[in-house]
């Protein structure tokens, strides 16, 4: 272990924290943040939300269970995030479901990591000075600090073209013996009931996570996933009965073709929209969204259901998020974050939609919020 | 939902007395809940034998019972009474199962009285197994193949179904009590009678083994609406087959996958629907299958727990605090997290690793197998904290003061060759000859293949030390792989083991100890005595090391969220990481040192006094600092003090934490008298390294401790002692014992609880005795002194408590012993005030133990233990610092010993306090001791120097006779009304004997007697039918015992053959649950109390604290 070359995470504000390096050798540049999930490193790595993003982790074992092709949540398998910072990455992988080592997944892929850092001490840093960016090397801080300085702030980054598909695809994978029933009234799906496709649903796809897709296709969905460039019309043409909008990484107000696009949409179909598909419904409702200081990150975060008066918690991962204050009349925010008071969900019955700020897939996290789909199931139901 | 205005009074039911699977983690959660409730403005009934508790302090609620926990009690209770509300789930299985007795006869609805917290239903579906698995099937949740019997035949018949190996689950009962694993059919009748015998209900759960999977569980809360939240996740470390309270366990879990860790809280959420719990904390267990992932569900607790109390202080999450609040009607989003003040509906993360480590008592039981297996049989538990696991691994296995100073090699301490022959036996100092004198070779020869084979077969079996020959089998060559074959323990765990191994290695190897080797060894949790030895340097010389590098530790926060709000309470956990969050105030401070794991003879009581040193300081407007790393007490809530340091008691960890708080404020000292032994260790090193201690001296402490300083202190004071002397060896001890006369009492000297003390009648018996008892000090750390005492036959025995200032004492009480001397103290039945003492002996008690105070200078609490005999006193020991008894006392007199203790450490004087001594109260309190026989398989009941006790009762009543009844009933022996009473006893016990066969008759019962104790019973003209002892065949005594002849066993015996013949009648009087006796005054004691209960037929009485220490003020 002593073997392993130093590194350093360094911030733009100066501030670097030692550690050795670990996964692909190589010099990293994204924004810092940390989530706080104990479980779902792998998630985490593959998710297309965490694109262009350093991700601390606050957890300190990771890379106990491995890596295995049923956990990616990318679709095509692939890590996602900028860079990984760790506190101790595990010598061995003890899991009957692993199939490689974290550590050797990171080199293979490229993915470049550190660990031995002081975590808790890089997230009381971001905590008060704010997501920011950095990078991880084994160069001199100074060098590493002017590359963190010299990357373009998150803030008007419009990322979604990294991680949006090509083309137009067909999703037709279910969460199978991992299925949860979505009432939460029951514990597991049973798979030998598998639902009958109903409705057509046509995903927008801004670094769709890939159990969102599959929780669609449980609901009983025929599913076909389009690039985020994809037009109104395009949309409307593959007569969808519901329209889903999914999560993804960067800015929302940088995304204006998916704004325009999602104005053109309203009250077409029923919608449904995640994260960053949550945001942009909301400003092509006409709200504004604006960064928070170190965002939501993490599979612990409390959520009230404004309608039922019950908490859920849920898995997040988002540094924007809807000023509850410019939601017009048209629409309410329906979800409040009891941590923060800031609105985590947003219907608008009069334009068919609804979307919530934070992950009812989970994956990672827990399965509070399924009921979600059930709901978007009834709304293409009453059209 | 907000608070529910129908509810006024609420009575809340504590556990009793500490035992084996219950301890002080429900006086943390009773105290929690008791606080929370009162602050909401409720008004608090409170019930609970156990006077050592902190929840019984009087100041706590309205109204304080410490009364047995018994339907008959209960009931009375609640019809003096009348609360609308009993909340039954803080107070562990025995306020479960009260709450179903007070239910079914009736009482609850006869008096209109809400049950909270957990509905009947809900209890009885959790706790029965077969509705249980039901319950479960019906949710569609897997638990293990299984069927209830009633008969060995039915057990066999389901075996074949499940196939060997098979559990055996007894159902009601505590901590597993009565359960086991049969391995193949010739091993399942006597376990299953054994089984049989133990269930309440007659009934035992025969099991599919599921030996060798993962073993997890989920601490979780749920509110009246359908909110619900896991607070923590629980990894074993040891696999199934170890009850999870005797297996070390972390947190959070560390070997599942996201989806695999949802599985099993999707799996609890449905456990809480189904079962019913509508609010409040529970606990979920599950196996896992580590080749394939199937997951069952195991058990449930409906109500907070041992894990409960280990969750709130792994993840600073106040489970109990919150339940309580839960059964009044809130819901999650109403509450607040107190550490971050963000709401109290969310799911705590941490970013550090916690392992609890349980600690065990098997060289107390000598003849149990020190084995473990599904009947839990630890007695206490350590918690630590680190950044990574290697780190919180070390850090728990340097807090257990198991004379280790972390994971280290017991290469050259255990014959690892002996303990592979005969893996689990214990000594018996009574019985067993002297161990060979063992050669200590100069250097432990290199590892060997044959060592390396040895060690795999040790570690296949479950043992208490388990994980010490593991990591010596990774030191001896063995890989991971085949340790995880022969244990079953996860590699994952196995190889963060293989880490530290290897880490050692380095620090052999190495030339020189460089700055990084040392940062990196103390980073992984290395402790300074273990680098130290690995040197071969002095723990000084690694500390010398340290300040020059500038390797010191930081403290990190408990702060339930990973730091992603900022925590305003001062919860603390030491690492050697880059940033401090220390923050110390600027306040005047001092430093509290708290007594560690729980274990026999260090108890409950010493945490109840560290808290009231809190308290006491805090009211005097000082900084109050607790360290300490038991998280079952009150003391490591972080409500309890003004910053809590959750750390090992070494002296590397202490003066770490003085060097933080000394940075900012003024440090005024260290308070290391309250937490018994284990601060008190440290008294010296802290002094030596610079550390101001407050309170009576070191020296003084010394002077009490060293008997050559001891005898001149006393021979100064003109007060007489047993005559004694010391040796250092058998030909020593052989000597000293001539010249004193026999019978004598030897112990090694700086031991606890009397570990390792034994009467010795003959030489023969002395020269057995004197190689294992300077194994005993060496074990324990102690000196390889013995000391050689005059044993003063039939005399009475005195505690004493008081408290000076140096310039003078007030005596707390005085307690007249039920046993003779000879009986360890914390064993024996205590009276307070004194029930058969001459007034003029009492007052020379009382001015010899002012004298000593004075003389030695004590500035605190001292304790002093004295025998009368024949009219004249005999000092026996002087603990100048808390005792066991201060609690008690405390109770008996409504006087808070500690407390006032406390302020004058801190300054004050007992003039400024203005204390005088107390009048003698109006009452009469007894304290009897619980004993986990029950547990132990093949021990003795007979009681000795040796403590053997968990816990204690108290009674309290208008007279002794009547209080002695009550805390027998509290202890849960049940006198019989009549039947017939069986009396053996030795020669000098005779002439009592035949009183108490005259006094039984008279209240209607048969005489049996074995021949000689017949005989001079009938020599009195009182009719005894003689019944054969055993060795002289059936139908003897056993017979009568286990068909239900016998109500009431009275048996005194000594010397070591009678004490072997009687055994039998002794260990099968407990397992029928028979009310026994094996002191003569303790049987007369029990008479009295039966006299009084039949002749006079007085109905239950019962009376709070609160009143009875009124009404001894009032008769001033």
């Amino acid at each position: 272990m002593t073997a392993r070359p130093r590194a350093h995470l360094a911030l733009a504000d100066g501030t670097a924290f030692p550690g050795f390096s670990w996964g692909a050798e190589a010099t990293s540049v994204g924004e810092a943040v940390f989530t706080t999930g104990m479980t779902g490193y792998q998630e985490v790595l593959t998710d297309p939300s965490y694109t262009g993003q350093l991700v601390v982790m606050t957890a300190p074992q990771i890379g106990n269970t491995g890596v295995n092709s049923a956990d990616h949540e990318h679709v095509g398998g692939r890590p996602q995030v900028a860079g990984f910072v760790v506190r101790d990455p595990s010598p061995v992988t003890s899991s009957h479901r692993a199939e490689e080592s974290l550590g050797e997944w990171l080199a293979r892929s490229g993915v470049a990591a550190i660990g031995g850092v002081d975590t808790r001490a890089v997230v009381r840093h971001l905590r008060e000075t704010g997501a920011q960016n950095a990078c991880i090397g084994t160069g001199s801080v100074a060098e590493l600090v002017d590359r963190a300085r010299a990357a373009p702030s998150m803030e008007g980054l419009d990322l979604v073209e990294r991680v949006t598909p090509a083309a137009p695809y067909e999703f037709t994978e279910s969460r199978a013996e991992w299925s949860t029933a979505f009432d939460a009234q029951r514990l597991f799906h049973d798979p030998a009931r598998q639902r009958p496709t109903r409705w057509h649903v046509v995903a927008l796809d801004f670094g769709a996570k890939r159990n969102i897709l599959r929780c669609l296709v449980d609901l009983g969905c025929r599913l076909t996933v389009v690039p985020a460039r994809t037009s109104a019309a395009d949309v409307l043409a593959l007569r969808p009965d519901g329209i889903f909008l999914s999560n993804g990484p960067g800015d929302p107000a940088a995304v204006g073709h998916a704004i325009a696009t999602i104005r053109e949409l309203l009250g077409q179909r029923p919608m449904f929209g995640i994260c960053l598909g949550h945001q942009l419904l909301a400003l092509a409702l006409g709200a504004r969204t604006y960064k928070l200081k170190f965002g939501h990150r993490g599979l612990n975060q409390p959520v009230k259901d404004l309608t039922t008066g019950r908490v859920e918690i849920t898995s997040q991962n988002h540094g924007f998020v809807v000023d509850v204050g410019s939601l017009g009349a048209a629409a309410r925010s329906t979800h409040l974050h009891l941590n923060d008071g800031t609105s985590e969900g947003l219907e608008a019955p009069e334009a068919r939609c609804f979307s919530v700020q934070y992950h009812p897939e989970a994956a990672a996290g827990p399965h509070d919020a399924l009921y979600l789909f059930e709901r978007f199931g009834a709304a293409m139901d009453h059209a | 939902m907000p608070r529910r205005d129908d509810l006024h009074k609420i009575l809340l039911i504590g556990s009793g007395p500490i035992v084996i699977g219950q301890a002080c983690e429900f006086d943390y959660s009773g105290t929690q809940g008791a606080k929370a409730l009162t602050t909401l403005g409720y008004e608090v009934v409170l019930v609970n034998s156990n006077p050592a508790t902190i929840m019984t302090d009087p100041e706590l609620v309205r109204r304080t019972y410490v009364e047995p926990l018994d339907r008959p009690t209960l009931t009375a209770i609640l019809e003096r009474e009348r609360p609308d509300a009993l909340l039954p789930t803080l107070g562990g299985q025995t306020a479960l199962n009260l709450a179903i007795e007070l239910h079914e006869s009736g009482v609850l609805s006869r008096l209109g009285i809400k049950l909270i917290g957990a509905q009947v239903d809900a209890i009885r579906k959790a706790e029965d197994r077969q509705l249980f698995k039901d319950a479960m099937a019906r949710a569609g949740l897997e638990s293990p193949r299984s069927g209830h019997a009633k008969s060995v035949d039915e057990a066999r018949a389901i075996a074949e179904r499940t196939g060997y190996p098979v559990i055996l689950r007894p159902s009601f009962t505590l901590g597993g009590a009565g359960g086991g694993v049969a391995h193949h059919p010739g091993e399942l009748t006597a376990k299953v009678e054994w089984a049989l015998s133990q269930s309440p209900t007659g009934e035992v759960l025969v099991e599919e083994s599921l030996l060798g999977w993962k073993e997890y569980e989920l601490e979780v809360i749920r509110d009246v609406k359908d909110n619900f939240i896991v607070v923590c996740t629980i990894e074993n470390l040891d696999p199934m087959g170890v009850h999870t309270g005797d297996s070390i366990t972390v947190a959070p879990a560390m070997t599942l996958t996201d989806r695999e860790y949802q599985r099993l809280r999707d799996a609890a959420r449905v456990v809480m629907r189904e079962i019913g719990v509508e609010t409040g904390g529970s606990n979920v267990q599950f196996a896992v299958d580590p080749r394939t992932g199937r997951v069952l569900v195991i058990e449930m607790n409906p109500r907070v727990s041992r894990s409960s109390a280990l969750a709130s202080k792994a993840t600073g999450y106040p489970i109990a605090k919150i339940a309580a609040k839960l059964a009044v009607g809130f819901t999650l989003d109403e509450l607040e997290n107190d550490i971050t003040g963000t709401s109290a509906a969310f799911e705590p993360t941490i970013d550090y690793v916690v392992v609890k480590w349980p600690r065990f008592a098997f060289e107390k039981f000598p003849g149990s197998e020190a084995r473990l297996g599904t009947q839990m049989k630890s007695v206490g538990e350590v918690m630590s904290i680190g950044r990574t696991f290697p780190e919180a691994l070390e850090k728990a296995a340097r807090s257990l003061e198991t004379g280790k100073h972390g994971l280290e090699s017991l290469r050259d301490r255990v014959d690892y060759e002996a303990l592979a022959e005969e893996p689990t036996s214990t000594r018996d100092l009574r019985h067993d000859a002297p161990p060979a004198a063992r050669p200590r070779a100069p250097s432990i020869p290199p590892p060997s293949a044959d060592l390396r084979a040895t060690l795999e077969r040790i570690i296949a079996r479950p043992t208490p030390e388990r994980l010490f020959h593991v990591a010596d089998a990774l030191r001896a060559g063995s890989s991971v792989e085949r340790v995880h074959e022969v244990t079953g323990i996860d590699r994952w765990f196995l190889e963060q083991i293989a880490r530290l191994v290897r880490q050692e290695a380095r620090l052999t190897a190495a030339a020189e100890l460089d700055e990084e080797l040392l940062r990196e060894s103390k980073r992984l949790g290395l402790g300074d005595r273990r680098i130290a030895a690995l040197r071969g340097m002095t723990e000084d010389a690694v500390r010398a090391l340290r300040d020059r590098f500038g390797v010191h530790a930081t403290f990190q926060r408990v702060d339930t969220c990973a730091a992603e709000f900022p925590a305003r309470t001062p919860y603390l956990y030491s690492s050697h990481e880059r940033a401090d969050e220390c923050e110390p105030s600027d306040r005047r401070k001092v430093i509290i040192l708290g007594g560690g794991p729980n274990r026999i003879g260090q108890g409950i009581e010493f945490d109840y006094c560290c808290c009231h040193a809190v308290f006491a300081l805090r009211e005097l407007g000082i900084e109050a600092v607790m360290v300490n790393c038991n998280p079952e007490t009150v003391s490591t809530d972080y409500d309890t003090s003004d910053r809590l340091y959750f750390e090992p008691l070494t002296l590397e960890d202490v003066l770490a934490i003085v060097r933080a708080e000394a940075s900012r404020g003024e440090l005024l000292g260290v308070i290391v008298q309250f937490g018994g032994q284990t601060p008190l260790r440290l008294a010296v090193p802290l002094e030596r390294a610079g550390v101001r201690l407050l309170g009576t001296s070191a020296d003084a402490i010394d002077r009490a401790e060293d008997r050559e300083r001891f005898d001149a202190l006393l021979s100064k004071l003109g007060l007489v002692r047993p005559r004694a002397g010391v040796a250092r060896g058998v030909d020593e001890a052989r000597e000293v014992a001539r010249s004193i006369g026999y019978p004598v009492l030897v112990r090694p000297s700086y031991v606890l609880g009397g570990r390792a003390m034994m009467i010795c009648y003959e030489e023969s018996e002395l020269e057995a005795y004197v190689g294992i008892a300077i194994e005993a000090a060496r074990e324990e750390g102690g000196s390889q002194v013995l000391l050689i005492d005059e044993f003063l036959r039939n005399a009475v025995e005195v505690d004493v408590d008081c408290v000076g200032d140096g310039r003078r004492a007030i005596i707390g009480g005085v307690m007249q012993h039920i046993e003779e001397a000879g009986v360890h103290s914390g064993d024996s039945t205590s009276v307070l005030p004194p029930h058969s003492l001459d007034a003029e002996v009492v007052r020379t008690i009382e001015q010899q133990a002012r004298a000593l105070a004075l003389e030695l200078g004590v500035v605190g609490l001292m304790n002093v233990q004295f025998a009368v005999k024949d009219g004249s006193v005999y000092v026996l020991e002087v603990n100048p610092r808390a005792s066991r008894t201060v609690p008690f006392v405390s109770k008996a007199t409504g006087r808070p010993l500690a407390k006032i203790a406390a302020k004058v450490m801190a300054g004050e004087t007992l003039d400024s306090l203005g204390l005088e001594d107390g009048p003698v109260p109006t009452h009469v309190a007894v304290k009897e001791s619980v004993f986990p026989f029950g547990k132990f398989p093949g021990v003795d009941t007979i009681l000795g120097p040796e403590m053997r006790s968990t816990g204690e009762v108290m009674g309290i009543a208008t007279s002794a006779a009547l209080a002695f009844g009550k805390s027998l009933a509290a202890a849960g022996f049940q006198l019989p009304e009549r039947g017939r009473a069986f009396i053996s006893v030795r020669e000098a016990d005779k002439a009592a004997a035949v009183q108490l066969a005259r006094r039984l008759r008279n209240l209607g019962f048969a005489i049996l007697a074995t021949r000689g104790t017949a005989e001079a019973i009938q020599r009195a003209r009182i009719p005894a039918t003689p019944i054969n002892k055993v060795l002289e065949g059936s139908p003897h005594v056993v017979d009568a015992v286990m068909d239900g002849s016998i109500q009431i066993v009275i048996n005194t015996t000594e010397g070591a053959k009678a004490i072997r013949d009687s055994y039998s009648i002794r260990r099968n009087a407990l397992l029928h649950n028979i009310p026994y006796f094996t002191t003569m005054p303790a049987a007369l004691a029990a008479v009295d109390s039966l006299e009084v209960a039949l002749l006079s037929g007085t109905a239950v009485q019962v009376r709070s604290l609160q009143e009875w220490h009124a009404r001894a003020r009032e008769a001033r």
